[in-house]
Formats: C-alpha cells, structure tokens, sequence
C-alpha cells in the first residue's frame, strides 16, 4: 500500500523532483523526444547519433542510468523513491532512460553482491556510463532448460583459466565486449563444478556467429571458445559457486523480463489501434462489441498484472526477502505481452502482417517484427514450463514424482 | 482421415510423395530467397498441372478429372505439409467460380488453360486488411471495372483475376487497366493490391444470387485444408522433437506436463481434421456447405494459432531460429488466418445462418 509522506520528507522530494526536471530541461536534446532506447543500446556505438551520445554521457556522469546503485562505483546512490520521481521526470518530458543492456539488468546488480571490491571498481563504473556492452553466456547446445548440464570448461592454468566450450543464444554476443559466463572448473559434481567468469570478447579464440531469428533479425550468436585464457582475477566469487551467483543473475534476469513486452506499446493502446484500424461510433465506442469486450478482458488482465508487480515489489521489500508471488510474474507478464501482439495483429488484419515495403508503416512492421521475438519472452530466461516447475516445488511444495 | 476411395488414396499418396521428395521446405526456402514478387516455382507448377492437380475440380469434357472438392483438399493438405508455394488454390478456386456462374464460352475458353497450367488465376474480392464481402465499392460500367483489390493472393502470376464487383463477379484479364502493387507479408508469398481502372470486364451471368458466397464457401474450406496439412506438420515435428530432444537426463517427452500438452494438440487436431474434411463434403454434396466451410474454417484457425505458437514454445530456442522450418509455418499461419474471414467474422456468419 502506498504510505502518505511526512512532511519533511515530502519536501525532499519536491527538491529532488526540481533538481530532476531542471537536468532532463538542460541535458536532454529535443530531437530524441518521444523516441525510447531504441537497438541502439544494443547494437553497440557504431549506430549511436551525436544526440544520443550526449545524453548517455549525460546520464551516464550523473549516474542515474543506474539511479539506484551506489555512488561510489559510478551509480546515482537515489533512494526508490527519488528513482520512482526521476523515472517520472523522464516520462514527462518525452524523455528515457538511455543505459540499459544486460550490464544494468542483470550482470551490475549480482557483482555488486558478490564481486570483489576490484572487480566492482573496475567493472561497475563503465556500466554505469553505458561504455561496455555484456553478454550471457550461460545456454550450450544441450544446457537450456537443464542449465547445471553445461560442459564449456575452465582448466586451472595457475594465473589463469583455459576455457573450451560452446555458447549458444547468446544474445549480442557480436556486439559485445565482454561475457559473465558459468563454465565447468570440475566434472565430479553437477552444480558444484560450475564457476562464474568474466570473459573479454576480443581475447583470441573467441568466435561468434551469428544466427538468424525468425523476425529475421541476428540479434544472437553462437560463441565458441577454443584454448582462451582468462586471467583468474576474473572468477567471481569462489571457484565451484558459480550456480549460486549464476541463479541470482537469473532472478534479476525474470524480474526485468517480466514487464518486457516487445513490438510492445508501438502504436498505443489497444483501444487506439482499434479505433484507428476498426469502426467506431458516434459516440466513440468501438463498432463491434465482440473486439470492445476482448480489449476490455486484456486490459483487466492486465492492469491487474501490473497491481501483482506492485504488490511483488512492495512485500519483497517489506519481508527483505522475495516475495512468493514473483515467481509468477515472468510468466503471466510475457504471456500478456505475447497476447497483446497476437490481439495487436488481428485488429490490424493483413496491414499488421507486413515483412517490409513502404505500404507499411514503420509502426505495423515493428509490430511484425515484435510479434515473432516476442515468442522468445517465454522460452528465455527461464521458460514458463521451468517457472511452473519452480512455483509448484518450490512454493506450492508439490513433490517431483521422478 | 475421411474415408477414401481408391482414386483419392492414389491422389493423395502421389501427392504426399511428390510434395516430400520434389517440393520439400528446402523449394519454398529457394523462392523466398529469390525475392521474385511473384514467388512460386513456374516449373514446378507445370509439373503439378501435368499431375492433373489444377484440374482436379474441373468437369472432364474441360480436361478436368472431376474429383471434387475432397480431393483437392487432400492434395492441398500435402502441399500445406511441406509450405509449397503454389497459385494452385488461387487457380482452382478461380476455376470454381467459371464453373458455378460462368457461360458455355466462358467455361470453354478458360478451364481447359486452368486445368492444364497454361493458365493462371485467383480471386479478387476483399478490398482491405480484412475480409468483407459485405463492403465492395468496385463498380462496372460498359463492360469496364473500376475498383481497387487489397492483398490479393498470387495476383503476380495471375493471367486472370475473378473479380468481386457491386453486382456480381466479373472476369478481368491482366493487362490494360490491372495495375499491381506489391503487398511483401510475413510469410513472403505473392500478395498485391489492384488497382483497376476501367479494365475490360465480362460479367459471371449464372451462378444466381449466391453466387459469391458459393464462391467463399470454397475458398474456406481449401484455405482450410492447407491449414490442417500446415497443423499436422507442426504437430509431427513437435512430437518427434521432444521425444529426441534431452534435458535433465531425460528425453523432454517423459514430462507429464508436456504429455499433457501434446495430448491437448492432438485432440485439437483431430478436430481439425474432421471440419476441414466435413467442409470438403459438404462442398461437394451441395449439403449444408455454408456453414461446413465456416466450421472448417474457424476450426483450422483456432487449431492452427494455438499449434503454431505451441511449436515454437515446445521447441525452445531452437524454434525462435530462421534456419529451422517451424517459424515459417507461424508466419503462414498467421497470413492464412484472416483470409476468407477471421474468426471473429466466421462466427458472426455463423450465428446469422444459424438464425440467431
Ligand atoms: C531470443 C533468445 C535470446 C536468448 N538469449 C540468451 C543469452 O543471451 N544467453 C544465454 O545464455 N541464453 C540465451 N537464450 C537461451 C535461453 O535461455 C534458452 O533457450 C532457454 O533456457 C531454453 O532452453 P532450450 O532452448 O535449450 O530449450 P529446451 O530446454 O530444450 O526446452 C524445450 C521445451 O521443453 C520445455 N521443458 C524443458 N524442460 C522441461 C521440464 N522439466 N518440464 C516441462 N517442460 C520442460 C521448455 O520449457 C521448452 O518449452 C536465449 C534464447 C532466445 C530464444
């Protein structure tokens, strides 16, 4: 539930508020307006505009792309309060947050809890500015869904690893520069024998190849390593406790994915593409009823989604702990996105099918694009049979009957 | 599966062999590649042509064999498994339409070059992203047709086109007056809006007033049964997937909840199968056909979304992949789904006939 402010505190945050709105007035260059992150967060530098360069270096400086991890290694030190107020600045002025990757969503947040103190110092600063792109190397040809069966191994040189193996999947694995990979550090033991490494992309006897998706894009690769040496100062952690930190990193992996809803909110709402692409009445209700009630029926569903991410983030940090019902948000979230796509597609007929042509705008073939990623939402990350394997065990108690 | 007569299982085995061995994935992968707007392969037409497929509906005195509807459908179903891009449908449902409304000379002078692939046809009707038989504008005057057609199917290849008017069906030849624009859709077969502008047209006399949705009856129920060969597939290469595929020491198909979800497709299937084959029926006995072909058709669309999105699903990352098949029966999948109406305006249909 929402608290009401004291007094003094509600003033803090109206200073805070003004500090914010006065940086996006100074900072942020018109032209990107309304535009959001686009792949150019991924896809690496090489496409980045002047403007956009400027305002990731601007955030990038103050630290508020990572608004809420601490100061000292280059974050913004805000509390989720002041985030929540910046996060809102932003929106307001058609503005967004220019540092993400896989670098703020997942590898940032797990080395700050298990890094070294070098190992945060040299590797969380350029994080926090948007200068260093990561990559996962977790999923191997026959370690998807069965993870702990990875076989990439690391072999204790004395100073450093030897690692041979292959990755797969391994999304923007050509345009990074760096990889939190778990690899095998001993074969007698399943989930023991597993250790989390950092490893640099240009080292020699990394390759990646690209794999074409069904959207028709690359945006991931197989990596093959082949007798790479990888100083031991990038273990993390303890050698062997590799699968604790590695699911931690997943935790903060489903967290993000939860919301994600590619192609996603190009467009509007539901209700603006039907009145756009459908008939409507004098009185602005939509013409046919059957499309009205469906609409109605997502966004139900949805906004009360959006009450159980809340409600999630609300009792995690009231019990300190995670909160039982995160477990389901990854699922019912990528499910609602995969929905809205599908609903996204029909409403449009065969103008929301386009693969490329100016008859099409740029909206309806985005949505295309979207529509055929966004079958990836629930098989990465987790897929939502693994999720409903680990609701049933691990917080309903149903017993695994093999 | 229907019970079958000798000709059909011969029609159908040769078509399943043909489609396996001369028409796998591997062709449509070919024409897709080659970015011809008009995406199909004239060769292996021909061959289909001289195989007898674009006559199978046509009487035998237009060289035709006059199997009928449930043996084009199966041929279809064949051609469906392996995604063979073909203006086969396009044709014979053209054909179709000379047949019901057409006069002697018409009949004379056209099915005989539909039948033997000299050549080719398809249906202009809808005029938008969805269909709507309902809102036609195109209008004929002194024997010119004036309208435009949106995403009409294998328009590229098409020497005729059975267009859709006010006051009936027309026949329009390509050239003076037909201009086309490529529509490129997801699954990257021949698609086009028309533009007509005063194009020689001669008018479908016969046929009476329902003619039209004789027309679309058949249109359903073919599209459906390329639909219920794509569904099969998906179905097929699923299974198989997960009875190889190992995780957790164990193949993926010793798991009680994917078990379950296979099960839950095969029943689906099987009902599939049994509206696309009623469909097929009902179109040739004249029996009920309009609400047989509306049956199979939003049965092949329920069945086929949820089949096509399972199949990626079961498959994991490797389903998500361009190099393996699965997606492009998805992005098919989902092209066939509005054409000759969504759900959402076969159900509509339904209950009108139904009375309610
Ligand atoms: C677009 C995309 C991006 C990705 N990016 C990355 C990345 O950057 N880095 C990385 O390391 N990996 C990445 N992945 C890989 C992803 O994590 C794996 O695809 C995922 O873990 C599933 O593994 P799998 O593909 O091997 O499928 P499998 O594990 O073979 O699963 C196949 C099917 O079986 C089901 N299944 C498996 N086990 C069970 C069970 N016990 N009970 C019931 N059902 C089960 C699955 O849910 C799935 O439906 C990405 C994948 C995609 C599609």
């Amino acid at each position: 539930m929402a608290t009401q402010l004291e007094p003094e505190a509600r003033e803090s945050a109206d200073v805070f508020r003004e500090e914010a709105r006065q940086f996006i007035a100074d900072k942020f260059p018109q032209e990107l307006k309304g535009k959001g992150l686009s792949m150019a967060g991924a896809e690496g530098r090489e496409k980045e505009t002047p403007a956009q360069k400027s305002w990731r270096e601007a955030m990038g400086e103050r630290g508020w792309g990572t608004p809420t991890w601490p100061k000292e290694y280059g974050g913004g030190g805000l509390s989720r309060k002041q985030a929540a107020i910046l996060d809102e600045e932003l929106a307001r002025a058609g503005a967004y947050n220019p540092i993400g990757g896989m670098g703020v969503m997942m590898f940032g947040p797990t080395l700050l809890e298990y890094g070294s103190e070098a190992q945060k110092q040299e590797h969380i600063p350029p994080i926090c500015r948007g200068e260093i792109r990561w990559c996962q190397g977790y999923s191997e040809p026959n370690a998807g869904s069965d993870l702990a069966n990875l076989q990439t191994m690391a072999e204790d040189k004395g100073d450093h690893y030897l690692v041979n193996g292959q990755k797969t999947w391994t999304s923007g694995g050509q345009w990074a520069d760096k990889c939190f990979a778990i690899v095998r550090t001993d074969r007698s033991d399943k989930h023991k024998g597993i250790s989390f490494l950092l490893i640099d992309m240009d080292s020699p006897g990394v390759e990646v190849r690209p794999i074409t998706m069904i959207s028709g894009t690359s945006p991931f690769c197989e990596t093959f390593f082949t007798d790479v040496k990888v100083p031991k100062e990038n273990l993390v952690g303890e050698e062997g406790q590799g699968w604790t930190i590695g699911k931690r990193l997943l935790q903060h992996e489903r967290t993000n994915l939860s919301g994600a809803a590619p192609g996603g909110r190009g467009g509007g709402s539901l209700a603006d593409i039907a009145k756009k692409y459908g008939k409507v009445n004098a009185d602005g209700t939509l013409a046919d009823p059957v499309l009205r009630d469906r609409i109605a029926d997502f966004e139900i569903r949805w906004t009360s989604f959006l009450h159980t991410a809340r409600r999630a983030v609300e009792e995690s940090k009231a019990q300190g702990g995670v909160s039982e019902i995160s477990s389901a948000l990854k699922k019912l979230g990528t499910k609602l996105g995969q929905e809205r796509a599908e609903m996204t597609i029909e409403i449009m007929g065969l103008q929301g099918l386009g693969w490329e042509g100016d008859n099409f705008s740029p909206v309806e073939l985005q949505g295309v694009r979207g529509w055929l990623y966004g079958k990836a939402t629930t098989i990465y990350g987790g897929s939502t049979e693994i999720q409903n394997n680990v609701i049933a065990k691990r917080v309903l108690g149903m017993l695994d009957h093999q | 599966m229907a019970v079958l007569n000798e000709e059909q299982e011969m029609l159908r085995d040769m078509a399943r062999e043909w489609a396996t061995n001369e028409s796998p994935v591997t062709e449509f992968r070919k024409v897709r590649a080659s970015g011809a707007p008009e995406a199909f392969d004239r060769d292996a037409y021909g061959t289909m042509a001289e195989m007898g497929w674009a006559g199978i509906i046509i009487p035998e005195e237009h060289g035709g064999s006059d199997f009928g509807f449930l043996s084009a459908g199966l041929v279809v179903e064949e051609l469906g498994k392996t995604l063979t891009a073909s203006p086969l449908i396009a044709t014979t449902l053209a054909a179709s339409a000379i047949m019901l409304g057409g006069s002697d000379e018409q009949k004379a002078k056209w099915l005989p070059k539909l039948a033997s692939g000299e050549a080719i046809a398809t249906l202009a009707v809808d005029e938008g992203p969805h269909h709507d038989p309902a809102e036609i504008a195109t209008s004929v005057s002194g024997g010119k047709l004036t309208g435009t057609k949106g995403f009409v199917a294998e328009a590229h290849g098409a020497d005729l086109f059975v267009v859709a008017a006010k006051d009936g069906l027309y026949l329009v030849e390509k050239g003076d007056g037909v201009t086309l624009t490529t529509r490129r859709l997801t699954d990257q077969r021949s698609h086009a809006d028309i533009a007509f502008d005063g194009a020689a047209a001669e008018k479908l006399e016969n046929g009476g007033d329902t003619l039209l949705d004789d027309v679309l009856d058949r249109a359903r129920v073919l599209t459906a049964a390329e639909m219920l060969g794509m569904a099969q597939i998906v179905f097929d290469t699923t299974l198989d997937y997960l009875k190889q595929r190992v995780q957790f020491n164990q193949v993926l198909s010793s798991f009680q909840a994917l078990q379950h979800r296979m099960a839950d497709l095969f029943a689906d299937l099987a009902q599939m199968r049994s509206a696309v084959e009623a469909g097929l029926q009902a179109v040739d006995s004249g029996v009920g056909a309009s609400r047989a072909a509306i049956v199979a058709k939003a049965e092949a669309n329920r069945v086929l979304h949820t089949m096509s999105n399972e199949g990626i699903q079961l498959h994991g990352g490797i389903g998500m992949t361009d190099e393996y098949d699965i997606g492009l029966y998805l992005k098919r999948a989902r092209v066939l789904e509005p054409a000759w109406g969504a759900t959402g305006y076969l159900k509509n249909r339904f209950a009108t006939l139904g009375g309610y």
